[in-house]
């Protein structure tokens, strides 16, 4: 295992690890094992910057990461305090030069993440072994790169990386239909369901037993009758399978792209619950610093510390922040029974601010809030008018005029609504293919979700090249500008924009034709 | 253990590489960043590629913030720092760089590196000592505003243990006069290399505000170049259309005279300087010469005399850049050449637009004299 080789513990912080494991236990989270390395901050960066595995493949945007991060380092900006990864057992990195308290604030800091990587419901199909995937991936794309060459791997990695977020979250959940298996060698067998049935006979009395204008007429009808399925049979989100599935893909290309699906279908929970996650984690180091892990000596770090984790600038929300306050809203409201329809109902605000029934669910409620839900649910049920009251959240936009962000809003409904539509799919467009046979000529046809918020234009050309890159026909993308539904197209050599409807287009262009 | 990251930062600047000489051109012909000098920091983007991707466009920049403030109030500019974790648009405002505040010394070496300049080495040897007052060392004694807070409560601290006066629960430190401990300095000699940079600049009614743009710019970067190798760099400024004085800064970048051209005053008046302030044997001399070459015809001649005589034996290098004008360019750059051809000292330079600063820049630098 590469990252075993890295730092050792020192006896003191194994002690550590020891006590607060036991505290973590104690409040019932439950991990995988958990393996902690104490590496130096330029080993950290490295780490960081591969995504937090040692042993990934290599490519130059890992390079730049770690530029920025080394960079940010090295100039006092930002720093690294920890680093968990969902695996089996879990790896935390930790960093050397942290003084004794910040790491055991780190330590249970880690043990809340292991706890929710495990528990919650998102992450049960991720791979926990993917520290050896993740080692494999590298072995696979280096051995491609000594046969194909570097230039043109990396060169197709970019490409790869470029439709990397269009997949479909939902899918390991629900099987939507039965997937295509590359690995299926089986022999196709012949479907004779669409042929014309005809009865047996020897040869020379075939003319007559099935005669060759019966049979032409049969097959017209049957034709008629059997609509051509359409390919994809239901719009597909997962646009990197379908690529998968259909593209002109040489084998090694194929794997390029699996490869990177599979890294992006593990790190997607990632995304899906950062809120949540770093909430959790933060709720966990607190509670068990304050309770258990402090000395009177310690306190001053600790909360100089914390608080810096903390802290939120004005236009940006940090999720540790928002995460931690929410869980302990939800533990508060539970443990006081102010929830449920009456509650709801009672608009005496006195009476909702002293509401208490003695209910004491709130340690239960929050384990199970942290395993059912990710951020989008998690801010739908939970955010409510009083939270946003009492942490003075807005919602801000750009003013042109000023050339600056304004505070728009500080009304309920619209800072949730704000706050929820960046959370949907991710805070990406959603995207799927609709046809890859569109206009009957193998295009690839694909379909955005318009909801309000235009493509970037620019971006978008970029990636409909490399879209073309890999189906070889033109593709088109169906969308909205200034609020008129447009479809851009990449033919090869120039982009199209043409308004209207993409059926009504695919049947204008069959028509000229 | 496979953590050769060096492999991949090495690929992606050499990726960048051909972007960076993009961005450094737009960002060096960039005047703002000139503007900003005076701080001693400069702030310079962090090359950023970013695979593009479907995202979200401009109309749904925004996102949700924590904080005071009435609605209406401002709470950020696009590219101050990263906005809108819960941003609808994916990342509003923020471009593809990262600024970074960086000082001139820095800044000055990712030139360097950049253009793959050599170091200079310093013309012959460092006679002259100088005595440079350090801080460096710690007295008993001093001024209040000198007391090393530190070390006095450290004093302080042990005295009391070792009394029996401290008690941990309690933890109330009062120094003493014997505690109190000073910040005192050194005198410390230090070889002192002295350069001085001679800017020449033709006025003459031929070089318009953009020609004069591409020579303020290139000195900015001069400056920090040679600034990087030699401590306290002196800078002097001639003008010159017929007759040539010796200018401040701020003169030499906004007078705009009219008239003909004789570049040999502006070379008299170079000497004479060199001569009365700056003896050769101490100081290292760069002459840096812009004009759009348009010399009056009987003036070669004298000019070439001076240069022969006086100038280049003077200097570590004498550059002459010529900026190309609207009235089109002189046959100084082509008289030079067929006349010092084998001259190690002169270094001469075409600039025909904002484009060519970087090249140029190169030229300039790049012999390490």
């Amino acid at each position: 295992m590469a990252a075993a080789e890295l730092g050792k513990l020192t006896p003191e912080l194994a002690a550590i690890q020891v006590e607060i494991e036991e505290y973590a236990r104690g409040y019932g989270l439950d991990f995988y094992p958990t393996i902690f390395e104490l590496i130096d901050a330029d080993q950290l960066n490295e780490i960081a910057a591969r995504g937090g595995f040692p042993t990934r493949y290599p490519h130059w945007r890992f390079g730049m990461e770690y530029e920025q991060l080394s960079k940010g380092y090295h100039y006092g900006l930002q720093k690294i305090y920890e680093m968990v990864i969902n695996n089996d057992p879990c790896y935390a990195y930790l960093m050397r030069c942290n003084g004794t308290i910040d790491q055991k604030m780190v330590m249970a800091h880690v043990y809340g993440h292991c706890d929710f990587f495990k528990n919650n419901q998102w992450f049960t199909h991720t791979n926990r072994k993917m520290m050896d995937e993740v080692a494999n991936h590298g072995t696979r794309v280096r051995r491609i790169m000594d046969r194909i060459g570097v230039e043109e791997v990396e060169d197709f990695i970019d490409i790869c990386l470029s439709i990397e977020d269009l997949i479909d979250v939902h899918s390991p959940f629900i099987k939507r239909r039965n997937t295509a298996d590359r690995f299926d060698f089986t022999e196709e067998t012949r479907d004779d369901s669409n042929k014309a049935p005809r009865f047996d006979a020897k040869s020379y009395m075939e003319p007559f037993i099935n005669p060759k204008e019966k049979l032409q007429a049969e097959q017209n009808r049957i034709d008629e009758q059997t609509e051509e399925t359409p390919c994809p049979e239901t719009p597909e989100r997962d646009v990197m399978r379908f690529l998968l599935e259909h593209a002109p893909l040489k084998a090694w290309q194929a794997d390029l792209l699996s490869i990177v699906r599979d890294e992006a279908y593990y790190f997607a929970p990632q995304a899906q619950t950062k809120i949540m996650n770093e909430g959790w984690a933060s709720y966990w180091h607190s509670t068990i610093m304050i309770n258990q892990g402090l000395t009177a000596a310690d306190v001053v770090n600790y909360c100089d510390h914390h608080s810096g984790t903390m802290a939120s600038a004005p236009t940006q929300l940090n999720p540790y922040k928002v995460g931690i306050e929410l869980f302990r809203n939800i533990e508060d409201r539970w443990n006081r029974g102010a929830f449920g329809r009456e509650y709801e109902e009672c608009d005496d605000f006195a009476k909702r601010e002293n509401w208490n029934t003695g209910a004491g669910l709130g340690r239960e409620k929050i384990f199970e809030v942290r395993r059912i839900h990710n951020d989008l649910t998690f801010i739908d049920e939970f955010l409510t008018l009083d939270f946003v009251r009492e942490h003075k959240l807005f919602r801000f936009g750009y003013n042109p005029n000023s050339e600056a962000y304004e505070i728009e809003s500080r009304e309920f409904p619209k800072v949730k609504r704000q706050l929820l539509e960046s959370l949907t799919n991710r805070g990406r467009p959603m995207i799927s293919v609709v046809d890859g046979n569109y206009k009957n000529r193998g295009e690839l046809y694909m379909q955005h979700e318009y909801s309000d918020v235009e493509l970037q234009m620019d971006q978008a050309h970029d990636t409909l090249e490399n879209l073309h890159r890999l189906w070889n026909r033109p593709v088109h993308i169906a969308t909205f500008l200034e609020d008129e539904q447009v479809v851009v197209s990449y033919d090869g050599s120039e982009h199209h924009l043409r308004s209207g409807n993409a059926e009504d287009l695919a049947d204008d262009s069959e028509d000229a034709a | 253990m496979i953590l050769d990251i060096e492999r991949d930062q090495r690929r992606f600047k050499q990726i960048v590489r051909g972007k960076i000489r993009e961005n450094l051109r737009k960002y060096i012909t960039h005047g703002e960043m000139i503007g900003r000098r005076g701080k001693e920091t400069v702030s310079i983007p962090i090359p950023q590629l970013d695979i593009p991707r479907f995202r979200f466009g401009d109309n749904g920049s925004g996102g949700v913030g924590q904080g005071d403030g009435e609605v209406g109030d401002p709470v950020g500019k696009p590219g101050e720092g990263s906005s809108g974790a819960g941003g609808a648009g994916s990342e509003p405002g923020s471009g593809h760089f990262l600024e970074v505040e960086v000082d001139l010394d820095e800044l000055a070496e990712m030139l360097g590196e950049e253009l793959e300049l050599p170091r200079i080495e310093p013309k012959g040897t460092a006679s002259i000592m100088s005595d440079k007052a350090k801080y460096n060392s710690i007295r008993q004694t001093g001024p209040e505003s000198l007391r090393h807070f530190k070390r006095t409560y450290l004093n302080a601290l042990r005295r009391q243990i070792s009394t029996g006066n401290y008690q941990p629960d309690n933890p109330c430190i009062v120094p003493i006069k014997s505690d109190k401990q000073y910040r005192s300095w050194n005198d410390v000699p230090r070889p002192e290399v002295n350069a001085v940079v001679i800017y020449m600049m033709d006025v003459s009614g031929s070089m318009t505000d953009e020609q004069k743009q591409i020579v303020r710019t290139e000195a900015f970067w001069i400056d920090a170049w040679l600034g990087k190798q030699y401590k306290g760099i002196e800078k002097r400024y001639i003008i010159h259309d017929a007759a040539a004085k010796e200018v401040d800064e701020n003169t030499f970048y906004h007078t705009r005279e009219s008239g003909g051209t004789r570049i040999s005053s502006a070379y008299q008046v170079c000497a004479e300087l060199i001569e009365k302030s700056f003896p050769v044997s101490d100081w290292n001399i760069y002459c840096f010469q812009f004009s759009d070459g348009d010399n009056w015809g009987d003036d070669n001649q004298k000019a070439f005399e001076l240069l022969s005589d006086k100038l280049l034996p003077a200097a570590n290098v004498f550059c002459y850049g010529q900026v190309e004008s609207p009235y089109g360019s002189g046959d100084f750059i082509d008289a030079l050449r067929k006349q010092y051809s084998d001259n190690e000292k002169l270094v001469l330079s075409e600039i025909e637009d904002r484009e060519g600063i970087y090249e140029s820049i190169k030229t300039f630098l790049g012999k390490g004299q």
